[in-house]
């Protein structure tokens, strides 16, 4: 992923929709049975096949004694913008081939479609004996399922938490069709162009699957370990606009990064890199922009970006995602463009914005993660570098 | 259709349902519960499957008539012959 961002390249495709034709889509590529049975996913769903293959991959790579580990002292918290849309279309479909006879209707389906499906199957995989939740954040669900297990873990409730977010939004209909009666479905003959956030001829959402999933611990017990530590949480905020269903309000935008970097000690002056939400919607980016301008107005060495142009919209892992994606700057000191800026529209025009070639910063301290959702859910994530105890 | 068919059947349907499973050596008068991995939500599968695949209708009352592969060759040759 990290070199495709400093290279990039996106990565998005044409598939099928039911009903719909061709649609542009980000796809998951990855085999769910490296850690499923077959059985597993074919009675399971794909967001949860996702969950199990990040939380798996994570669990090996935090370098965890799992085998010794108190599973009841584990606690999954996944982030999802919806569940059960997939699992209720599709069997929708296969009841239509039978003339809508309900007794055709599947006894998987209730297990598939409860919200807490994809953290639920993850602690089967698993043996998990934690609590375990879906977060329902719109778009912002991947901020909020770290939130949600930073805030376990602080509770004592759980010593590690595995956080994030899933997406199986690309195998729904009901979302490419939604967004396209909203006017805010991307097309582009090139699918890699598509998602253009802060470009004057976007229009609109490029949708994708996807996962993303992070061990967190207490930073007492990583030490303690001697954990290899990516990153610190140093601070959040979630708010909500009160405003609108859809359309996106700056003020309450920038009042939730100014309260994650108050709750983290810190300044605008002291972020590096702001990961823009902006989905590539013409009304969401200029929104964002404002607020953006207004939290880091005089911050020249705060440079903003977008993750979105490249992978499209994950959904449910978005923030999550986005954020793994800027976390390598902390090694590298690079700063990943956003691309896709052709034009860029003059209501997105930000001094340090960050387009088309990556800008080698040097040393980077400090990630902002916004990620914002319908219904007017605001989340902000502050993230360090860690640089030892 | 006789009741190796109706056997054959009712194995491809198990195959499909419990893709995991090795199924060369299902003995065909033990319990398949005993033999293979298969919960009641599997033998749901096996007469759904059996209801969309074939328009056969096994009623709750005598799912245990499925217990086995003879058992269910008995019981469901005549649904397939009718």
């Amino acid at each position: 992923m990290r070199s495709n961002l400093l290279a990039g390249q996106a990565r998005v495709e044409r598939i099928d929709m039911r009903y719909m034709g061709e649609v542009l889509a980000g796809v998951c590529r990855f085999d769910p049975f490296k850690y499923q049975k077959k059985k597993e996913v074919r009675i399971g769903t794909r967001a949860a096949s996702i969950g199990i293959y990040c939380a798996n991959e994570a669990i090996q790579n935090s370098g965890l004694d799992w085998d010794n580990l108190a599973k009841d002292r584990v606690g999954v918290y996944v982030g999802t913008t919806e569940h059960g849309n997939v699992e209720t279309e599709t069997e929708i479909y296969n009841i239509s081939q039978f003339d809508y006879d309900t007794k055709f209707w599947s006894h998987h389906h209730n297990p598939r479609t409860v919200a807490n499906n994809p953290a639920g199957e993850i602690t089967i995989n698993l043996g998990i004996t934690g609590p375990h939740l879906s977060i329902g954040a719109a778009c912002a669900a991947g901020n909020a399922g770290l939130i949600q297990g930073l805030q376990m873990l602080r509770l004592g409730e759980v010593d590690v938490a595995i956080a994030g977010g899933v997406s199986e939004s690309i195998h729904t209909f009901g979302i490419f069709a939604g967004f396209k009666s909203q006017g805010a479905l991307a097309v582009h003959e090139d699918p890699n162009k598509a998602s253009r956030p802060f470009d004057i001829d976007r229009n609109g959402i490029v949708v994708s699957e996807g996962g993303c999933l992070y061990i967190l611990e207490r930073l007492e017990d990583a030490l303690a370990r001697g954990s290899q530590i990516i990153a610190e949480i140093a601070g959040y905020h979630i708010n909500s606009d009160a405003t609108d269903y859809v359309l996106p309000n700056p003020e309450r935008q920038t009042q939730c990064m100014n309260k994650a970097l108050e709750k983290a000690g810190m300044t605008p002056a002291d972020v590096q890199i702001v990961n823009t939400h902006a989905t590539s919607t013409p009304q969401g980016d200029i929104q964002e922009c404002a607020a953006v301008r207004e939290v880091f107005m005089g911050c020249d060495d705060t440079w903003v970006n977008n993750t979105k142009s490249y992978i499209g919209h994950a959904m449910g892992a978005a923030g999550a995602l986005e954020l793994a994606g800027n976390l390598p700057s902390f090694d590298d000191g690079m700063i990943h463009p956003t691309i896709n800026v052709d034009r860029l529209d003059p209501q997105c025009e930000l001094p340090t914005l960050v387009t088309n070639q990556p800008h080698n910063h040097g040393s980077v301290d400090t990630i902002l993660n916004n990620s914002f959702g319908m219904l007017g859910i605001n989340s902000a994530l502050v993230v360090k570098r860690f640089d030892g105890g | 259709m006789t009741k190796d068919d109706v056997k054959n059947i009712v194995l491809e349907i198990i195959e499909e349902i419990a893709p995991d499973e090795d199924l060369t050596d299902v003995k065909p008068d033990v319990r398949l519960r005993d033999q293979l991995d298969l919960d009641s939500m599997d033998f749901l599968d096996i007469v759904m499957e059996l209801r969309k695949q074939h328009g056969i209708e096994v009623p709750e009352e005598e799912y245990q008539e499925l217990a086995s592969l003879d058992s269910s060759a008995s019981y469901l040759l005549p649904k397939f012959n009718t």
